[in-house]
């Protein structure tokens, strides 16, 4: 534990004899992992990631050493090695940052909740995943059913030499159940999961039994279904769809760094550049896309970024035309485009860079059945199973876990192995309709940067409807 | 940590909270301590320019205690000071037993065993911090380089109350990069333990080659199937598919292995293919976290049958297999994939007119039943006719069944071997890798 607000600004003001610039993030994160399997503990372990970020801008370089040594002596050891570092490097520059891309922020933030997570006992939390798992277990052939259970509770303290002062605590759930139902070399998936910033109020027994039967359910059904056809149709996907819809090509493609080139190795560029930004038509005029680290209770949600730039909602996209990129104060001095804040790192051993954190679709005016009504021959797809995309953000080809054929504006039989495939601004300028009704997922696990880092993100999304999509079944 | 003599620093440390630790467990009480560590410079490079430097010292202990046959996991950081770590160690001590107390017994529990003990250490001579920058980029001169450079100290260490005790080290760098043209990129990578400027001077001049062949006309090439061959690093990709489940014992009892068709004998991939886990590569430490030690080497696929799949010990007291120190994953950690017969100079001419295809990208299993996966073209890939390369194409989307495309589809290997070390930095440093030839398919499809 970093031992006083003391023992950082005396780092800070020593670091900065030899720095322009100083600044100190304590991390201090507790994750605790749940799993049930078949009636059964699988796993129950708990991990306490603690550490400081020391960061320094030396001759216009912002350099960074990171150490689990959080005392006096940990955190000046840390800021020499920031600056010896940073001083041999800083003569090969990719930009030199003004002290602006730090501001002097000063705030705190508290996740919402409705009862304290830390009053959620390891027994509560236990039973409510054996009710799970003993509510999938509807025939013999769901052979695996697994309810897992993750809490995050971090603690976020942010200083520096220009007077910044945020302490942020997060309390975040992620609850997943899953079944898998079995018959000769079949085998089908269902799944359920309830992931964002709540307290202990989303450990409900009764919910979770309830979900965990409708998927066991599911997957049998899918298991006797015939394959999904492979046609030009509608296509329906539902809010947890959307989300990797969403993330995957409206998102990631607007990283301004990854525009700006800096992952070019790794994840890959973007097909959207600079001059866009005011003129593209990504999508339909119902597309609107905001950036919203303020929504309450969804995962990505905080009120400052890793560089104390205070958050606050955008809009990325409006009436189907590209406005706003998702790129930090470090970002938008480089490019002169505008951003948001959105400079966030994966734990005290990595550098911030720019994440999406919760990026949305808004609500338009469609109840779902008036989408599935609006359509002749299509189909309803929901949760993703499957996931990949171009390095330009380009042709993808998603997979979801179960479709439903829709014939002259009602749904019919069950299909699986369901996918479609699409160019991102082709696809996004089919949308014809958008649902009334928001749903908010979220996953802990996008990948990106060098090096890799892995960070929370949430995504609040209707139904919406495409028209004309390339969708196609499973070989089986 | 004072100074940059890691290893020596953290594994007397190691010891000495090990040895408090154990001695401090009651009677009933068995336990496993994981060590992992990292001390690394890692450099991020755009424009051949330094976009981030960020120095990472991280030691993590994790205690895996089992009482009453239950079993609890808790792990945290370690300061580096002994009379700190220890007391936090005792912290999470008193944290499991309380875990410990009020959960169900897990009838899958493995006990801990004496798996013996081992030590590795693989010393490395790597370039000072204040060199290393100018080393790169001085090189790379007029070259739109971006990448990472990462070097350091990388330690695995597991102790137990039976007494069992390994201890890994290796000193290694790796600088995984991309030279740009404009929009079309080669891919390259240099890595090992003793930096040599004269060979990271060849291997970028061999990158340079490939960017200058992407210089050509661009191939207009549409959707289907085409003769194609994958260069180590892009079947590597492809066979990196395979520690998704599809060599599982778990998860094919569990119905989530693409390969559950090739288990139970409904399919078979072609005899020219053969799989194995090879600790021999050196890329990783043969124990896993029960301190169980795997063989040096052991076949997973052998002429196109399946031979073993890899099983952890839990599986395996589960589903009643025969464990081979898989780790808990069972996925490869040291996969290396048989020669064939196709010299390097011949792979043009063999494959005539087709694909050519340096790298493949943001791979995912699309149908799994039918061990089908989807992916992309990245980097160089070349449109070849007559045995020679016309010029790139632009990124396609592939959509193939791993039961065809290693099946009666896969024409040839090539002589010629790969190591693809690990470069994955999530959380810290990843150890492992790969070693592959280069494949001739016939048939591959392409989507869009």
């Amino acid at each position: 534990m970093l031992n006083s607000t003391d023992a950082a600004q005396d780092a800070l003001k020593q670091a900065r004899q030899s720095a322009d610039w100083a600044g100190l993030r304590y991390s201090r994160e507790t994750t605790r992992r749940r799993e049930v399997r078949n009636d059964r503990p699988e796993k129950n372990e708990s991990t306490l990631d603690e550490g400081v970020t020391c960061e320094v801008l030396v001759d216009g370089h912002f350099g960074y050493a990171a150490s689990a040594d959080v005392s006096a002596a940990g955190l000046k050891r840390a800021f020499e090695r920031a600056i010896t570092t940073s001083r041999a490097t800083s003569g090969h520059k990719v930009h030199a940052f003004s002290l602006s891309a730090r501001p002097q922020a000063q705030g705190q933030y508290q996740s919402p909740y409705q009862k304290k997570l830390d009053d959620t006992t390891l027994t509560e939390i236990t039973d409510c995943l054996l009710a799970a798992s003993r509510a999938m277990q509807v025939s013999e052939l769901v052979v695996n059913r697994r309810a897992c259970a993750t809490t995050i509770q971090t603690r976020i303290d942010y200083f520096s030499s220009n007077g910044a002062d945020t302490r942020q605590s997060f309390d975040m759930v992620d609850i997943e159940l899953a079944a898998t139902a079995v018959q000769g070399v079949q085998s089908q998936s269902r799944s359920w999961s309830h992931t964002g910033q709540f307290g202990g109020e989303a450990f409900d027994r009764h919910t979770l039994a309830e979900q965990a039967r409708r998927i066991a359910g599911e997957a049998l059904e899918l298991l006797a279904a015939p394959n999904c056809p492979s046609l030009r149709m509608d296509l329906i996907l539902l809010p947890d769809q959307m989300m990797l819809q969403i993330h995957e090509s409206i998102g990631h493609p607007l990283e301004l760094d990854r525009i700006l080139g800096d992952e070019r190795n790794y994840a890959g560029w973007s097909f959207v550049k600079p001059a866009d930004f005011g003129s593209l038509q990504y999508g339909s005029a119902l597309m609107n896309i905001t950036f919203d680290p303020t929504k309450a209770g969804s995962l990505a949600s905080y009120a400052f970024d890793d560089g104390g730039n205070p958050a606050r909602r955008e809009f990325l996209i409006e009436k189907g035309v590209l406005k706003r990129g998702l790129g930090s104060l470090e970002s938008q001095q480089r490019s002169g485009l505008a951003g948001v804040a959105n400079f966030r790192s994966a734990s005290w051993n990595r550098a911030p860079i720019d994440r999406m954190a919760n990026v949305n679709l808004e609500a338009g005016t469609s109840t779902l059945q008036e989408l599935i009504g609006g359509v002749q021959n299509g189909i309803l797809m929901g949760t993703n199973r499957s996931w990949s995309i171009d390095d330009y953000r380009n042709k993808f080809q998603f997979g979801c876990e179960r479709g439903q054929l829709i014939k002259d504006g009602q749904l019919g039989p069950v299909v699986r192995n369901p996918n479609y495939r699409g160019v991102t601004v082709d696809f996004w300028n089919k949308l014809a309709g958008v649902g009334c009704e928001v749903s908010t997922y979220g996953t802990r696990f996008c990948g990106k940067g060098e090096p890799n880092q892995v960070i929370r993100v949430g995504h609040s999304s209707p139904a919406c409807l495409f028209r004309g999509v390339e969708v196609f079944g499973g070989q089986s | 940590m004072n100074s940059r003599n890691f290893s020596a620093q953290v594994r007397p440390l190691f010891d000495q909270v090990a040895d408090h630790l154990l001695g401090q467990l009651h009677a009933g009480e068995e336990a496993t301590l994981n060590l992992t560590a990292e001390d690394s410079l890692y450099v991020r490079f755009n424009g051949n320019r330094v976009r981030q430097n960020t120095d990472v010292t991280q030691i993590q202990l994790a205690l895996r205690l089992q009482s009453q046959g239950r079993t609890v996991e808790q792990a945290r950081n370690l300061s580096g000071v002994v009379g700190t770590d220890c007391a936090a160690m005792i912290a999470l001590l008193a944290n499991c037993r309380a875990e410990i107390a009020v959960l169900p017994a897990d009838p899958n529990q493995v006990p801990i065993a004496n798996n013996g003990t081992s030590a590795e250490e693989f010393k490395g001579v790597l370039p000072a911090m204040q060199d290393i920058v100018s080393a790169v980029v001085t090189t790379a001169e007029g070259c739109d380089l971006v990448g990472l450079y990462c070097a350091g100290t990388m330690l695995r260490g597991n102790r137990n109350s039976k007494g069992q005790s390994h201890w890994f080290a290796t000193d290694s760098f790796f600088l995984d990069y991309s030279l740009y043209d404009g929009t079309k990129a080669a891919k390259g990578s240099y890595a090992g333990s003793h930096w040599d400027a004269s060979a990271w001077a060849a291997n970028l001049a061999q990158t340079k080659l490939m960017l200058q062949l992407l210089g050509r006309p661009v191939q207009d090439v549409k959707a289907g199937k085409y003769r194609t061959y994958l260069a180590p690093r892009a079947f590597s990709d492809l066979l990196g598919m395979l520690g998704w489940n599809a060599l599982s014992a778990a998860a094919w009892k569990q119905g989530r292995s693409p390969f559950k068709k090739l288990a139970e004998g409904e399919a078979r991939l072609s005899p020219l293919l053969c799989i194995s886990e090879n600790f021999g590569l050196g890329l990783t430490p043969r124990f896993n976290s029960l301190g169980e030690v795997f063989a040096t080497t052991l076949p997973l696929i052998e002429q196109g049958e399946l031979k073993n799949l890899l099983v952890s010990s839990r599986s395996a007291k589960e589903y009643g297999l025969k464990a081979n120190a898989a780790a808990e994953a069972e996925a490869p950690r040291a996969m290396d994939v048989a020669p064939g017969v196709l010299a390097a100079e011949h792979v043009l001419k063999e494959l005539g007119t087709g694909l050519y295809l340096s790298n493949l990208h943001y791979l995912n299993w699309s149908d799994q039943v039918s061990a089908r996966v989807t992916g992309m073209t990245r980097y160089a890939c070349f449109w070849v006719e007559g045995g020679e390369i016309r010029g790139p194409i632009n990124n396609l989307r592939w959509d193939e069944s791993l039961f065809d495309a290693l099946g009666p589809d896969l024409i040839a290997l090539t002589s010629q071997l790969e190591i693809d070390p690990a470069v994955e930095t999530y959380g810290q440093r990843a150890l492992g890798g790969s070693r592959t030839p280069g494949a001739l398919i016939a048939d591959f499809t392409f989507t869009l």
